[in-house]
């Protein structure tokens, strides 16, 4: 049983067919890799399977459970967390309360409760609190945790988005280029990290990459996109020999 | 580590609750020892109220990062809702205290309902349409308020739209709302302490509000809808959250503010109330409460203060005709200079640069390593 | 009969209303602003052609001629001082409180200048009254004037945009700033003729309403002004067709509820339209559709 399918799912831009007949299976604890060329589509993806545009044609399921058509929130609460690719976090918030705002849905207690500051205010805080800190320390950013988001280095941001999505406990985690912008040294920091974050939550990701290194590196599979279709699928090794691959990328 | 940043949150509140205390301390002596004036008095309760609609103001527009600028509607609702409680009950309820507690929260919950009934459909819109909108909910209330007449008999309360006669009232029936005439005959139960109090107990909320999860998830929204979409945050829900108690605590604001006179027209909530509460916050700093304080107290008193120096020296009445005039002058220049060099990206690298360098020289080769 | 000259009346406030609208909805179509001062400076282009013909005594069409000078160069002036340092800003909010910040400047600064009480505006129209039906329905000389320049004025800017380069590079910039740069249009310049324009309407907008309804103080062109607002977006935000049928509606329902439900309510329903629009069609009977990236 694939913990996410999707299938013949599609979506057309005033005539424009951005994906067509794409096909993804992903198993439970598989780190996935998406790729393509510039344009191909694969923000587009990430946008279907997360809410953010509705499918024309196709269905989602993860975990057995259809989620096509519905609203961002409820698939967030379905189980799949997100980054961005120019990346957003919530600014003028502190490091610690991006992700605090991560674990909104999984620690409870009434706005009563918070103005009155009654003592279940007190305990449930000292839990997020303690549950964000060690969600940062796995980034390595406990140390800035009061610091606002919007003075982190670019690195940190991007680690900063990854760690907020896993504060709202997803089965399925979706980074969008997540090392765009970094230096080597910083990708290959962030592949240990994706590693570790696997390894750690058993946790099932699919990215979105164009660093190839961080491709070959990491991804156990890969489907390729190209002109909204998939161009090919299967293990790393295969898809990044397959002559088809080449030429997409490199042109004829 | 983590005492600390709980210590460190309280301790602004505590020292935001304390300037308030400080102030009104201050105050009485003055009061006490007559040096301040019977005109200055008069305006305690003014700045009180216009206080709340500050900080409850710059809950939608800082924090929750909308425009509304139709606060003065629900200043308006809680105000009417408000007087025509306590006209109504001046002779059931004889103990005043418990009376104008419950016409203040009668008032607040009233415009909180009509914070929701008008947040549910708007809220969607962003931008320059929800600040067209909430304008236009604003003059809505206003110009509806301006037509009703109510009165109240033996039977019961009495509505019309026409004029006192067509209410139908028995003989021992009093008019409490007479249309464009607005409300009479009110009991003048504010003062400068309720208005302390209420200050306070605005601030309790604001302040506790922003610093829990409810506050973060609004921020949140804030910052970037399509990630707190993104993390489940129910956008929706909270942006009425913040939209409805900034209403009610303005309905608060209102009951308050209306029991300071003996007769009020609905006329007096129009856009430009609106307007001045929103050059308040935005002088103060968008999204800082202790900011919204001290510059509603500031842009309220400054003017009446510099009047009553110019006109103590020149005995001249044209002096204070033109503060009044200029007032709202000197406001807009406030608005649009400070918009300018908060904004401006190229002010903004101007003025960075500027201090900028002043920073170097005082740090000198720190800067450099 | 009666119904019919409420009609031609709601017609008449229409037209004003259209062309305050035209000038609207070309900045917000162009700049992306809601320009909040824009009631104002029909309120200054009424100023100045009652200056212009009470004081210096010109002929009254002339008068018209200096007032949308005068506003043209004002709107010149208030887009390169107030919105053009804020155009790249990060927040929306900040424009718009300009905005709200130039509308207050100018209204207290004419009030300093000319004081709060009404002034008695000459009408500008000298042409006979049009009687119909042996007299039963009459058509003013404003009336016939004012529906007459809003024709004029809806063609002149549609062929203004569709057929000239500057209107053209209009369209460039309303589409993507950026882009439009890339292509070489001087942005600047371009959101600055759209101000001049706009502006220049407004000026006619303002002896058109003050001669209608001939008292002018600094308050005359706030209101008029957020309904034409009201109407640009009824007919949808951007086009210039949508602000002629919206400023015409809605002088029509302005009027035909002053008549028939109640005077005092009647800017509660111009208002109530507003919402009623933006609830259930956001984008206005002509509008498009915008959405953002992610």
């Amino acid at each position: 049983m694939a913990l996410l399918e999707v299938q013949n799912l599609g979506i057309s831009f005033g005539g424009l067919r951005a994906v067509d007949d794409f096909n993804l299976k992903i198993e439970k604890g598989q780190l996935y890799g998406l790729i393509g060329p510039n344009g191909a589509g694969k923000t587009t993806v990430f946008n279907l399977l997360t809410g953010v545009y509705k499918p024309g044609m196709g269905i989602i399921k993860l975990d057995d459970q259809d989620i096509t058509s519905k609203k961002n929130i409820e698939i967030n609460e379905a189980g799949i967390a997100r980054t961005f690719q120019n990346i957003r976090l919530f600014k003028e918030l502190s490091v610690i309360d991006n992700v605090k705002v991560g674990l909104h849905n999984q620690y409870h207690y009434s706005t009563v409760t918070g103005i009155l500051r009654l003592p279940k205010y007190k305990k449930i805080e000292k839990e997020m609190e303690e549950k964000a800190l060690s969600l940062l320390e796995v980034f390595d950013l406990d140390k800035e945790k009061d610091t606002l988001a919007s003075n982190l280095p670019y690195g940190k941001q991007r680690k900063l988005e990854i760690a907020r999505a896993l504060a709202t406990n997803p089965k399925l985690l979706l980074l969008d280029e997540p090392a765009a912008g970094m230096n080597p040294n910083e990708t290959k920091e962030l592949m240990d990290t994706i590693r570790f974050v696997r390894d750690k939550f058993e946790m099932t990701i699919l990215l979105i990459e164009h660093d190839m290194k961080l491709v070959s590196g990491i991804c156990e599979r890969l489907t390729v996109l190209n002109f909204g279709r998939v161009l090919c699928e299967g293990p790393t090794s295969e898809v990044l020999n397959n002559p088809e691959v080449i030429k997409a990328y490199l042109g004829e | 580590m983590k005492k600390l940043t709980l210590n460190k949150q309280t301790k602004s509140n505590l020292i935001t609750y304390g300037i308030i205390v400080i102030a009104y301390f201050v105050i009485q002596i003055m009061i006490a020892t007559h040096t301040m004036s019977y005109h200055m008095q008069g305006m305690l309760v003014t700045v009180c109220s216009y206080i709340i609609l500050a900080v409850s103001l710059n809950l939608t527009v800082g924090i929750l990062g909308e425009l509304s600028l139709g606060h003065a509607g629900f200043m308006c609702v809680g105000a009417f809702v408000g007087a025509s409680f306590s006209i109504c009950m001046k002779g059931i309820i004889t103990f005043t205290p418990l009376r104008f507690f419950l016409a203040l929260l009668i008032g607040a919950l009233a415009a909180g309902i009509v914070g929701i009934l008008i947040g549910t459909p708007v809220l969607r819109l962003k931008g320059d349409y929800l600040a067209i909108v909430t304008l236009a909910f604003g003059e809505i209330i206003k110009n509806v308020i301006n037509v009703i007449y109510m009165g109240i008999d033996k039977n019961g309360l009495h509505f019309s739209t026409k004029d006192t006669v067509s209410l139908g009232m028995e003989e021992d029936g009093i008019a409490v709302i007479k249309g464009a005439q607005g409300v009479t005959g009110m009991p003048q139960d504010s003062n400068f302490t309720i208005g302390i109090i209420l200050i306070l107990l605005t601030l309790y909320i604001v302040l506790h509000l922003i610093q829990s999860r409810d506050g973060r998830a609004i921020m949140s929204i804030r910052d970037n809808q399509i990630a707190a979409e993104s993390v489940g945050i129910h956008v929706s829900k909270y942006k009425l959250l913040a939209f409805s108690i900034s209403a009610a605590l303005a309905g608060m604001a209102g009951v308050f503010y209306i029991h300071s006179f003996d007769n009020m027209s609905s006329s007096v909530f129009d856009y430009n109330l609106s307007i001045s509460i929103l050059v308040f916050v935005v002088l103060g700093g968008i999204g800082s409460i202790r900011g919204s304080i001290i510059a509603a107290t500031v842009l309220t008193i400054l003017p009446e203060l510099l009047r009553e120096i110019l006109y103590s020296i020149s005995k001249d009445s044209n002096v204070s005709q033109v503060i009044t005039n200029s007032r709202m002058l000197i406001y807009s220049i406030i608005l649009i200079v400070m918009m300018i060099f908060n904004w401006s990206p190229e002010v903004k690298e101007w003025t960075g640069k500027f201090f900028g360098k002043f920073k170097k020289n005082k740090s000198g080769k720190k800067e450099v390593a | 009969m009666k119904f019919i000259s409420f009609l031609i009346d709601g017609i008449n406030l229409g037209s004003v209303y259209a062309v305050i609208a035209l000038g609207y909805t070309m900045v917000y179509g162009i700049a992306k602003m809601l320009n909040f001062a824009h009631g104002d400076v029909i309120m200054v282009g009424g100023f100045a052609s009652f200056f212009a013909t009470s004081a210096m005594g010109v002929n009254p069409l002339v008068s018209v001629l200096i007032a949308m000078v005068v506003c043209t160069i004002l709107g010149i002036v208030i887009e390169e001082l107030a919105y053009r340092p804020l155009r790249n800003a990060a927040s929306s909010l900040a424009v718009l409180i300009t905005a709200i910040g130039v509308s207050y400047f100018l209204q207290n600064t004419a009030l300093l200048i000319f004081g709060s009480a009404p002034k008695q505006f000459n009408s500008v129209v000298n042409i006979p009254m049009l009687m119909l039906f042996d007299g039963r329905i009459k058509i003013s000389g404003e009336t016939m004037v004012t529906v007459i320049s809003c024709i004029i004025i809806m063609v002149c800017l549609t062929l203004f945009i569709h057929k000239t380069k500057s209107g053209q590079a209009m369209l460039a910039v309303s589409e993507d700033k950026g882009a439009a740069k890339l292509m070489g249009i001087n942005v600047n310049f371009t959101i600055g003729l759209t101000f001049a324009i706009g502006s220049g309407l407004a000026a006619i907008a303002g002896v058109l309403l003050c001669s209608t309804y001939p008292t002018l103080s600094p308050y005359t062109g706030s209101m008029p002004g957020i309904k034409a607002f009201v109407a640009a977006v009824f007919g949808g935000i951007g086009s210039i067709p949508g602000a002629f049928i919206g400023g015409l509606l809605l002088g029509i329902i302005e009027i035909l509820s002053k008549a028939y439900i109640s005077s005092q309510l009647s800017d509660a329903i111009v208002f109530g339209v507003l919402i009623l629009v933006l609830m259930i069609k956001p984008t206005g009977i002509l509008g498009k559709k915008l959405q953002e990236k992610v």
